[in-house]
């Protein structure tokens, strides 16, 4: 089990919501960014010296461009609906980490800025200066909420903490306060094209080991073509799916759907991130940069598809946003969905009977499957409601023969969030992502008891990375987290496999 | 925090990486492994050379899978996994012997 130096949480099997200890997480504080990462981004690199008027002016600003943010600040009636709905909350006990204290910390300095009760009485209405110490508590809490929203599905106004979040971290880089783990990435996508600062002939060359390895293993020659003019299919995928596991297990994947329909396809080095972490630093301007990077790709290089690999939140970005950002697309394909996601065409190719597929090659695993929280509520697949809860679920029940949900409540519109979403996937914030990863490992480990699970996929670079990181806190091995194209992977019977390649790939297993 | 080492001071990131790459040596890796109490051998070294090179040639950490398979082809099949460099590297391979080499921490959903 691995170390940590902070109490880890037990997980039962049933997650029960905490009596409340405060402050227990006052002292989480993440990196700040340096000046030259604020700066690139077109954020002042330090913090002027008028400050408050600054951030007043900046929430005034805020409050102009989205309506949604006045009325989430005005519409809460302390219900009290939201307060044990967060898995920071249930896993750390902190009362600032339920959404409706979170939300407070920017909603007191509204109503004292910008509402006349407030300005006259502000005693009466709850509202308080800035002071040196909120913008203290912004920095610590705006930075322990993952903006996964599960929070809003049980608000009965349907107050959204994600965009108060959001809206608080922008304040906050006007003001020269950001964090360096967000905004040194989104400088990296500026410079060299992805979150991980992978350039082009390391792409290269890694694209082409998968290439060997997949050959190795079937002795079929599958491509994994990178920045290939006239092709029909951009690939847009999250750079950790180049260098991480078990991403890199499901990129393979995705190559090998595409081969068995005969489709070409490209990745792009321009574009070779699909992660677009402007939107978890609310910055409006970032994300659009990050997104025409996208649109010049595939201008560049004259697709007339762009499909989006398996990645939580730049599903989000690009279901919801990207037209508006980077549009229009009327230069692809109207008979496609622009964009589309990896499971829906998957999904297609399998109804279709496109690829053939041996479930048994899964056989020693019983899988459950983690509902992102950004594809879960931001988005959809497919045509019909709830198709991006039930178009991963229909890909995973055709290539594998066991399958089983978690409970009811901790899976789709009501999933936990991996506990390292928004931005939070930093080293320095393992307390936090630990502890708020408890909901689902309580869920977790219930399937693992009664229906013998030992696996868990999901089709987000961020909750892979997350769970991979944080699992063996609770026994549980890093190996367990799969995804879901990977699954894909196990199963497709390559056209000409086999086809005197068997040791091959027994070798190859043996390997793995 | 600076790290001493050979009676130079060198500068190191809130998370341990060197600031300037150029001042690696040897010395920087065994006096990073003493802080964790991990006594650097023959094995170590040839993860930490060979993420030098790489990084001397494509300006990045290799990928967990590139690391293990030019570890099973240098140092036999059985070790080219992540088992291996796990046990290694109990932190990660690709951030604690990053570290060590003097190369700087993969970013981004990793």
């Amino acid at each position: 089990m691995a170390k940590a130096n902070f109490e880890v949480p037990e997980i039962t099997g049933v997650t029960e919501v905490p009596a409340v200890q405060p402050d227990t997480m006052a002292h989480l504080e993440t990196f700040r960014a340096k000046p030259e990462f604020m700066e690139a981004l077109g954020f002042p690199g330090e913090m002027p010296e008028d400050w408050k008027e600054k951030a007043i002016e900046a929430m005034g600003d805020l409050l102009k461009k989205y309506r949604s943010l006045q009325v989430f600040l005005d519409a809460c009636v302390k219900c009290g609906a939201c307060t044990d709905k967060c898995h920071y909350f249930l896993g750390t006990a902190d009362p600032k980490n339920m959404p409706v204290a979170r939300q407070d910390l920017l909603r007191k300095v509204y109503r004292r800025y910008f509402t006349l009760a407030g300005k006259f009485f502000p005693k009466l209405v709850g509202a308080v200066d800035l002071t040196e110490e909120v913008l203290h508590d912004w920095y610590n809490y705006y930075h322990q909420c993952s903006q996964c929203r599960r929070c809003s599905v049980f608000c009965p106004y349907g107050i959204d903490t994600a965009e108060i979040s959001m809206a608080a971290r922008e304040i906050m880089d006007r003001i020269g306060v950001g964090d360096k783990y967000s905004n040194e990435i989104i400088g990296k996508v500026f410079r060299i094209g992805n979150n991980l600062g992978l350039p082009e002939p390391a792409l290269a060359d890694t694209l082409e080991g998968l290439e060997e390895d997949v050959y190795d293993d079937t002795g079929v020659r599958v491509r994994y073509p990178l920045d290939e003019k006239g092709a029909e299919i951009l690939l847009v995928t999250p750079s950790a799916d180049f260098f991480a596991e078990p991403h890199v297990d499901g990129l393979m994947g995705y190559g090998k759907v595409f081969h068995e329909l005969g489709v070409s396809w490209t990745l792009s080095s321009y574009a070779s991130e699909a992660a677009n972490f402007g939107m978890f630093i609310g910055s409006y301007e970032n994300m659009r940069k990050v997104s025409l990077r996208i649109r010049k790709a595939a201008l560049d290089l004259g697709v007339k598809r762009i499909v989006f690999g398996e990645c939580g939140h730049a599903w989000r970005v690009a279901y919801a946003f990207l037209n508006t950002l980077a549009g229009p697309f009327d230069f692809l394909d109207p008979n496609y969905p622009v964009p589309q996601h990896i499971c829906e065409f998957t999904w297609e190719a399998i109804q279709a009977g496109k690829l053939n597929l041996d479930p048994s090659a899964n056989d020693d695993m019983v899988v459950t499957f983690h509902d992102s929280c950004n594809v879960a509520r931001a988005t959809r697949m497919g045509d019909k409601p709830g198709g991006q809860f039930e178009i991963p679920r229909n890909v995973i029940k055709a290539v594998c023969n066991n399958y089983v949900d978690m409970p009811h409540g901790t899976i789709k519109e009501a999933t936990f969030c991996c506990g390292g979403g928004g931005g939070l996937l930093t080293d320095d914030l393992m307390e936090l992502r630990v502890k708020g990863a408890k909901p689902r490992m309580d869920a977790l480990k219930s399937v693992t008891e009664e229906y013998g699970v030992t696996h868990m996929a999901a089709i987000c670079a961020i909750c892979k990375s997350q769970f991979t990181k944080v699992i063996p806190y609770y026994g549980f091995d890093m190996d367990q987290i799969v995804s879901v194209h990977q699954l894909v992977s196990n199963a497709i019977i390559l056209t000409g496999e086999g086809e005197g390649g068997e040791e091959e790939e027994e070798s190859a297993e043996d390997a793995a | 925090m600076p790290i001493e080492v050979n009676g130079k001071t060198l500068e190191t990131d809130e998370e341990g990486y060197l600031v300037n790459l150029d001042d690696w040596e040897p010395a920087v890796a065994e006096a990073m492994a003493k802080e964790d109490d991990l006594e650097l051998t023959d094995e170590h070294w040839e993860i930490i050379n060979f993420l030098r090179e790489y990084y001397e040639e494509y300006q990045i950490a290799p990928a967990v899978r590139v690391l293990t398979k030019a570890v099973g082809k240098r140092l036999g099949k059985e070790k080219g996994n992540s088992k291996y460099l796990y046990g290694l590297f109990p932190y990660g391979p690709g951030k604690q012997a990053c570290r060590y080499a003097g190369l700087p921490k993969p970013t981004g959903c990793v």
